[in-house]
Parts: structure tokens; C-alpha cells; sequence
């Protein structure tokens, strides 16, 4: 028996995020209604969509890579008590570490060595390209918060609008062929991750088309990892011991202005990994807004996930399957956007971030009624 | 640069600065309360859609303007029960209601017009138009004089009204009881409490005010800027607004100061593709990143400080 005033943790990590997911779901269903279609319809297609077949579970997974990689980004952020606003921002400039190696570094090397050499070492450095350069676009946000005392919302905002600006403008001065119409670099072949389906040909398997590849086992290992450094490691412990109480750290012996930097830097690596999956899995060139507003997604899967890593590859899966079953629910009911998705997740967020504590009164009474 | 094309910048830095002042006076306003508000763009997306289809419908601008008022209020108002009523975090419902913004003008006016989120066109009676006065014609049509007043008399009456609020808000903020108590309730609000008055009551009225100009700011992209909606076409002013308001060090003079820079960075990317500046060409990227640039190096303290109300983004909670 808990004391009082304290749900046991099955309500809190199950029942509150579950509520908060059907009142998300309802409210949606009622702008189904608004518009004038059967919402009981719509989430039937929006679940065969996903898991009606191999091919929309591949999708499922593919967008929920991303989401997982995003959603720890945010989560790493939350454990240190910051509020990393600016996954997407992070991950569009972690492009230029991921294309980079594969754009000449990949054909230098494709030149003295065998291809079954040359393709993991460029795929090596793309991915610690991908992971620098997106921590380097969250390392600086942090500093100026550890160091200069500028807030880290705001900055990463800011850092998200300068991403966007410094990305056009080198995707169309750097890297698109002069004489291509299209405002992307060439194809990047030299370091290429074959999806499923690709593998599959190769071993005389049919898989349906769907862009996911074996990155989405990087996603789940990096899961784990951030699991065990959060709650199996020093670093871990001073990164919460900050995020609780950077006062209290302090006493410690924890210096919060290096763990802010440090989370940070994690953060923006993690979602630097959004670049690696997406240009050297899916896209297989640098293009503008690869991204696709991924970052923000993140945060929903965060706070729908409780900031756990298990949560995060849970709601990452739902927020995947939203998304393919929104696009399928767009295909077959014209009238309804595919925008929807977004609408979810702005319900999502409200609720269980800005109102998670609206029902917990009522719970709490509720609860201890029942057991006394 | 012939003068004309700099007249015609001039003239434009007035049109974009427009929706900045009236999102970043609704910026100042929630945050001088204690308020932060993220949520500016959502709000305005709002606004810009609900103008848009009532304008349309009713054929009428006013009437846009009315449905945007009430659109954006109503955003604001959630925003407020969350932060306020519900003691939430503030920068995460800001982000939800623009993401709920973002989406729901998508779907809806995709399901009501089916032309991929547009709204109909708005011709010119449905529209704020500039104001025609009388001699209006003639008066542009004099040599030098007339282009140079026409930056200033061509507009719609949504553009003076938007001017005319950085005054008075300066002036509420400053000199009135309510100015002054909400400016209280954001750096202090333990002792505005004790004095005996409602620091929920102070803070959902600087929400409310919040809402009405994210509204107006929103009708002006619609049906002054634009004859119309299109998806997401705030295209970031909020985020812009609140980059302003920063830099302004939430006060209304520099606030206006600032919204007119940003606006002249914005009329220059959209008129030049490049700037030659000494024989090196500066990308036109340059000039949209430039606000956010200067507002991080000021944010960091290199150049000045800029320092939010207190107790903003703390919910408040009585001691007991």
C-alpha cells in the first residue's frame, strides 16, 4: 500500500498516459464528426492501414525508427531538467555529417578498396557524422544555458530557424550539381543501406516496398543504451540528480552547467541519428526538410512514454502506426487530411503535457476510496 | 538598388511588420503577466484561417475579423486553463496549441473547400483593402512625395490599428492600476496575492488580450496581406514575434523597434535575391536568419542583456 496522495505505478506510467491517449482519440474522433464521416470508420482503416499487412507494419516501423530516436532526444533532455525544443533543427544540420562522408569520402574510398570494405568504414563515419553534428547544433544551445544563462527553449527555437536558413542555403549553393533543377546533393551510392526489401531481393526473399532498413535495430539498441546510461551509470545518476534538483546536485559535487552540456550534446546526437536513418536509408541523397517535423514528434512520444526509454519505444510504435494509418485514412476518405495526425498529436501533448495532472485529484480520490 | 525598389522595401516593411507588432504585443502581454506564450503562431494560424472562412461566408471582412478574435481567444483560452488553472507547463501546451493549429486549419478547411487547405479567394470586397480616402489618387500621383507617403497612407485600417496599439499598451502597461498590477503578477506574484487580488484573474485577462491581437494579427495575413488562406501561412512570424519580443526586452517601444527591423530583414529577402553588398553577394537565407542569429547573441549577453519578467513560465501556486 502506497501512502497517501501516491498512485501506485502501474496507474501512473498506465493508466494516466491511457486516458490521456482516448480523451486525445475522442476529441479527434469528434472532429472526424465535424467534418462530417463516421469516426468508428475512420480508426478502423487507420488500424488495417498499419497492421492490416506486412507492408503497413514495415511502415509502422520505419516511421516509428525515427520517432525513437527523437523521443530519447527529448527524454535524455527532460531527465536533466531541460526542454530540448529543437530535435528538428538538430537533426536537419546532423544532414551534412550523414551525406558528407558518402559524398566524398565513400568514392575515394570505393576507388583502393573492395566495396565490402570501403561501404562499412564510409557508413561508419556517416553515422558518427550524423551523431556529431547533431550534438554540436544542441552542445551550443547548451552552453550559452550553462554558460551564458540564455534559456534553452528559446535558444534551440532560434537554433531551429538558423538550421533551416543555413540548410537551404547549402543544399543550393554546396551540394546540388550545378547542373541539376532539383535543390538536392546527387545520389550518395557509396554509402548506401540496403532496406528490407533490397536485402530480401538479395536473398531471394519478396518483402513488400517499404523504406525501413536495419537502422531500426539501431533505434531499439540505442533504447537500451540510453536506458542503462541513465539508470546503470554515473553520468546517468548525476543527469537526474541535476534535472530534480540542480541545487541539491550541487552538494554533491555535481556540476550542473557540464551536465546540461553533456545532456544536451546527447540529445542533439540522438537526434542526429534521424539523418543517418533517413539519407543513408531512405532518401539516399541530402534534400530539404528530410526531416519532416520529426523533432516535434519526439516530443509527443517523450511525454506519452514518461521519458523511459521502454515508454518511448512503445509510444513511438503508436505514434508510427497514427502515421501510417493516417495515410492510408487519407487515401481511402479524401476528405480527411492526412494533417489529422497532426491533430493527435497536438492532443497528445496537451494533455499529457501541459494537463497531465488534471485527472490525477479525481484518480487519487477515486483510488483511495476504492481501497479503504 | 534604383530608389523605387527601396521605396517599394520600405513600403513592404510596413505590411510585414504588421502581424510581428500585434503577435508581439500579444507576446508582452501574456508574458508580462507570467504567462510564456509559445503558442503566438498557432493562434495566429488560428485567427488567419477563421478570417478567412467567415470573411468568405459572410461576405464580409468584419466579420472574419470577429470569427478570428473569437478562434484565437479560444486557443488562448486553453492555453490558460492549462497554464494557469491546471498549473501545466507552459512551453509545452504553447507547442501543442500550434501543432493543434497547424492541423486542425489543414483538415477542416481541406474537408469544407477540398482545395488542399486553401480557403476561396477573397476579392476585394471581402478583404481589408487600403483605406481610400479622398484625393487619394492624386496625392499618390505627385512626384517624390507620393511614393514616399504612399509607404505610409496606403494600408488597410488593420495596419493603423496595429501601429496604435504599441502606444496604448506602452501606456496600460505603464500607467494604469491593471498595467500595473500585471506587470506585478509576473515579477511578484506572492505579493499580489497577499494585497488581495486574483493573480489567476490578472494572468487569464493578459491571456484574453493575448488572444484578441494574435487574432487581428491573424485576419491581417488573410484578408489584408493575402486574398485568403493557404496552409501554414504564418510560415513562423510567431516564433518571429516572439524573437522580437526578446530582443525588445518585453517592452512596447522596442518591441515596435524590433518588429519594423525584422519586418525590413523580411521585405529585403522577399524582394532581392541577394544582396551585393562590396562585391560579395550575401545570400538572401542570410536575411532570414538574421533576427534569430541576433537574438541568440543578445540572449547570451554579448551585447546587452535581455531579461524576462520573473516569475514568468512559473505556474503559481499559494503557499500553504
Amino acid at each position: 500500500m502506497s501512502a497517501r496522495g501516491e498512485l501506485p505505478t502501474w496507474v501512473d506510467v498506465g493508466l494516466i498516459p491511457l486516458i490521456n491517449l482516448v480523451l486525445a482519440l475522442l476529441i479527434s474522433g469528434l472532429v472526424v464528426v465535424i467534418i462530417g464521416e463516421n469516426p468508428f470508420q475512420a480508426l478502423g482503416i487507420m488500424l488495417h492501414g498499419a497492421l492490416g499487412s506486412l507492408k503497413g507494419w514495415s511502415y509502422m516501423f520505419y516511421y516509428a525508427t525515427n520517432f525513437i530516436f527523437t523521443g530519447l532526444a527529448v527524454a535524455v533532455a527532460f531527465h536533466a531538467g531541460l526542454f530540448n525544443i529543437g530535435g528538428d533543427g538538430q537533426a536537419y544540420v546532423a544532414g551534412l555529417g550523414a551525406a558528407t562522408p558518402g559524398l566524398i569520402l565513400g568514392g575515394a574510398l570505393a576507388a583502393i578498396l573492395p566495396a565490402g570494405i570501403s561501404q562499412p568504414i564510409t557508413l561508419f563515419v556517416a553515422l558518427m557524422g550524423s551523431i556529431l553534428f547533431g550534438a554540436f547544433w544542441a552542445f551550443v544551445p547548451g552552453y550559452l544555458q550553462a554558460k551564458r544563462g540564455s534559456h534553452i527553449v528559446i535558444t534551440t527555437i532560434m537554433f531551429n530557424f538558423i538550421a533551416s536558413s543555413l540548410m537551404v542555403y547549402l543544399i543550393n549553393n554546396v551540394f546540388r550539381p550545378i547542373t541539376s533543377m532539383a535543390v538536392e546533393s546527387k545520389a550518395i551510392n557509396d554509402a548506401y543501406i540496403l532496406n528490407f526489401r533490397e536485402i530480401g531481393r538479395l536473398i531471394g526473399m519478396k518483402l513488400p516496398s517499404s523504406p525501413l532498413n536495419p537502422v531500426v535495430f539501431l533505434a531499439f539498441i540505442a533504447a537500451f543504451i540510453i536506458w542503462y546510461l541513465l539508470w546503470r551509470t554515473k553520468l546517468g545518476y548525476e543527469l537526474r540528480a541535476v534535472g530534480a534538483n540542480s541545487e541539491a546536485a550541487i552538494y554533491a559535487g555535481i556540476k550542473p552547467s557540464r551536465i546540461i552540456m553533456i545532456a544536451m550534446a546527447i540529445s542533439g546526437g540522438l537526434a542526429g541519428l534521424v539523418a543517418f536513418n533517413e539519407i543513408l536509408g531512405v532518401q539516399h541523397r541530402l534534400l530539404l526538410d528530410f526531416v519532416g517535423g520529426a523533432g516535434f514528434v519526439g516530443i509527443a512520444v517523450a511525454l506519452m512514454g514518461r521519458s523511459h526509454p521502454l515508454g518511448i519505444v512503445l509510444s513511438a510504435l503508436l505514434f508510427g502506426l497514427l502515421y501510417q494509418g493516417g495515410t492510408e485514412l487519407s487515401f481511402a476518405i479524401q476528405s480527411i487530411s492526412r494533417d489529422m495526425i497532426v491533430v493527435i498529436q497536438g492532443l497528445v501533448i496537451l494533455f499529457m503535457g501541459a494537463l497531465e495532472d488534471a485527472f490525477r485529484p479525481s484518480l487519487t480520490a477515486l483510488f483511495f476510496k476504492v481501497e479503504e | 538598388m534604383d530608389l523605387s525598389i527601396f521605396l517599394e522595401i520600405l513600403s513592404s516593411t510596413m505590411r510585414m511588420s504588421v502581424p510581428l507588432i500585434l503577435a508581439c504585443l500579444a507576446g508582452l502581454w501574456s508574458e508580462r503577466s507570467g504567462i510564456v506564450d509559445i503558442g503566438l503562431e498557432g493562434k495566429m494560424l488560428a485567427g488567419a484561417f477563421a478570417a478567412a472562412a467567415a470573411a468568405s461566408y459572410f461576405q464580409s471582412p468584419w466579420m472574419g475579423l470577429f470569427f478570428a478574435i473569437i478562434i484565437s481567444l479560444l486557443m488562448s483560452l486553453v492555453h490558460g486553463y492549462a497554464s494557469i488553472t491546471q498549473r501545466g507547463n507552459q512551453v509545452v501546451s504553447g507547442v501543442a496549441i500550434n501543432m493543434l493549429a497547424a492541423g486542425l486549419t489543414v483538415v477542416i478547411g481541406n474537408s469544407w473547400y477540398k482545395q488542399g487547405g486553401r480557403t476561396p479567394a477573397l476579392d476585394d470586397l471581402t478583404r481589408f483593402m487600403p483605406i481610400d480616402f479622398p484625393g487619394r489618387a492624386s496625392l499618390f500621383s505627385i512626384p517624390v512625395f507620393g511614393p514616399i507617403s504612399k509607404i505610409f497612407l496606403d494600408h488597410s485600417i488593420l495596419t493603423y490599428l496595429a501601429f496604435a496599439m504599441v502606444p496604448l499598451s506602452a501606456w496600460a502597461l505603464a500607467k494604469t492600476r491593471f498595467g500595473l498590477r500585471l506587470r506585478a503578477v509576473g515579477e511578484n506574484p506572492h505579493a499580489v496575492d497577499t494585497a488581495g487580488i486574483s493573480v489567476a484573474r490578472l494572468r487569464y485577462q493578459a491571456v484574453i488580450i493575448a488572444g484578441i491581437l494574435c487574432g487581428i494579427a491573424g485576419t491581417y495575413l488573410s484578408t489584408s496581406l493575402s486574398a485568403g488562406f493557404v496552409r501554414d501561412m504564418t510560415a513562423g512570424r510567431g516564433y518571429l514575434a516572439l524573437t522580437a519580443l526578446i530582443f525588445s526586452n518585453w517592452r512596447a517601444w522596442p518591441a515596435l523597434y524590433a518588429c519594423l527591423l525584422f519586418g525590413f530583414l523580411q521585405a529585403i529577402a522577399n524582394f532581392l535575391q541577394g544582396v551585393h553588398f562590396f562585391g560579395l553577394e550575401i545570400p538572401v537565407q542570410f536575411f532570414n536568419a538574421l533576427p534569430y542569429v541576433m537574438t541568440v547573441i543578445l540572449l547570451a549577453g554579448f551585447i546587452g542583456k535581455s531579461v524576462p519578467p520573473r516569475a514568468s513560465g512559473i505556474p503559481y501556486t499559494k503557499d500553504r
